[in-house]
């Protein structure tokens, strides 16, 4: 039997993966990307979660994760094709109107 | 010996991919090598007991969204995009800052207790079967979240429409 220690190992190192990309990264698709990442390294820890504590709870939140993931990644890509279309960069540096 | 073989390969597997995906300079490759991530973390769902999960892994993950992603990643021009430099300047910043959060995971790892066992146990969901108990958990405890949910995907849906149509002047 695999420890519950080693999935949460995997899902932390792979939420890291994840972090690292998104705050290094500035071409905008692949830091949408790293955030399906991080999306996955959660689902990774909630489904050991609920095979190892016997509870099902677990499974259904991460159904629930994969739902919100779907329509964020079409809500981002909508905006990444706006953007696009407007500015004809997927570089976020060059996004500067705000002025942020 | 072999579940712990098995759980090694995909583990590694795993991480290998996920460090391939966000070093590509090329987002189509990106894409690609996360396909093979996102079977990779089906396959490790299997091996958790939960069936009904590697499969929407497959077909909401590799399925729909890559599929959305290949076709964003088309739309768009990467010529200038391949020439710049993969990270940014700043990026030993970012490379500490995700370090010293997989620390502070790892520490709190140690201090972790494991909750009470819930009952459904290995024999009842095989006497059952994974999706079953599932959705009938999906239909009666969690009836009101699964509507929302379904609100979130329409409104995500309609969103999508909108932000990318063209607007004619005029």
């Amino acid at each position: 039997m695999v420890p519950l220690n080693w999935y949460m190992l995997l899902s932390a190192a792979v939420f890291t993966i994840g972090v690292f990309g998104f705050l290094s990264r500035r071409n905008i698709i692949i830091m949408f990307m790293s955030i399906e990442l991080m999306l996955n390294g959660v689902n990774i820890s909630l489904i050991s979660f609920s095979h190892y504590l016997q509870d099902m709870r677990g499974q259904i939140l991460a159904f629930f994760v994969i739902a919100v993931a779907a329509a964020e990644a079409v809500i981002g890509l909508a905006i990444v094709i706006a953007l696009f279309r407007n500015k004809a960069t997927v570089h976020v540096d060059k996004i500067n109107e705000m002025k942020g | 010996m072999i579940p712990e073989l098995f759980f090694a390969y995909f583990a590694f597997a795993i991480v290998l991919f996920s460090i391939i995906v966000i070093t590509r300079k090329n987002p189509v490759h990106s894409v690609l090598w996360m396909l093979l991530l996102f079977f990779h973390i089906a396959g490790l769902y299997l091996f958790l007991n939960a069936e009904f999960m590697a499969v929407m892994q497959v077909i909401v993950y590799a399925g729909g969204i890559l599929v959305l992603f290949l076709f964003v990643v088309m739309l768009v021009s990467l010529k200038e995009e391949i020439k710049v430099a993969r990270f940014i300047g700043a990026w030993p910043t970012g490379f500490t800052f995700a370090v010293a959060l997989f620390i502070v995971i790892l520490m709190s790892l140690r201090s972790f207790v494991a909750g009470p066992q819930g009952k459904y146990t290995i024999d009842l969901i095989k006497s059952e079967s994974n999706i079953k108990v599932l959705g009938k958990l999906l239909y009666t405890d969690f009836l009101f979240p699964f509507e929302i949910a379904s609100l979130i995907l329409l409104v995500a849906m309609v969103g999508a429409i909108v932000l990318a149509k063209k607007r004619f002047k005029g």
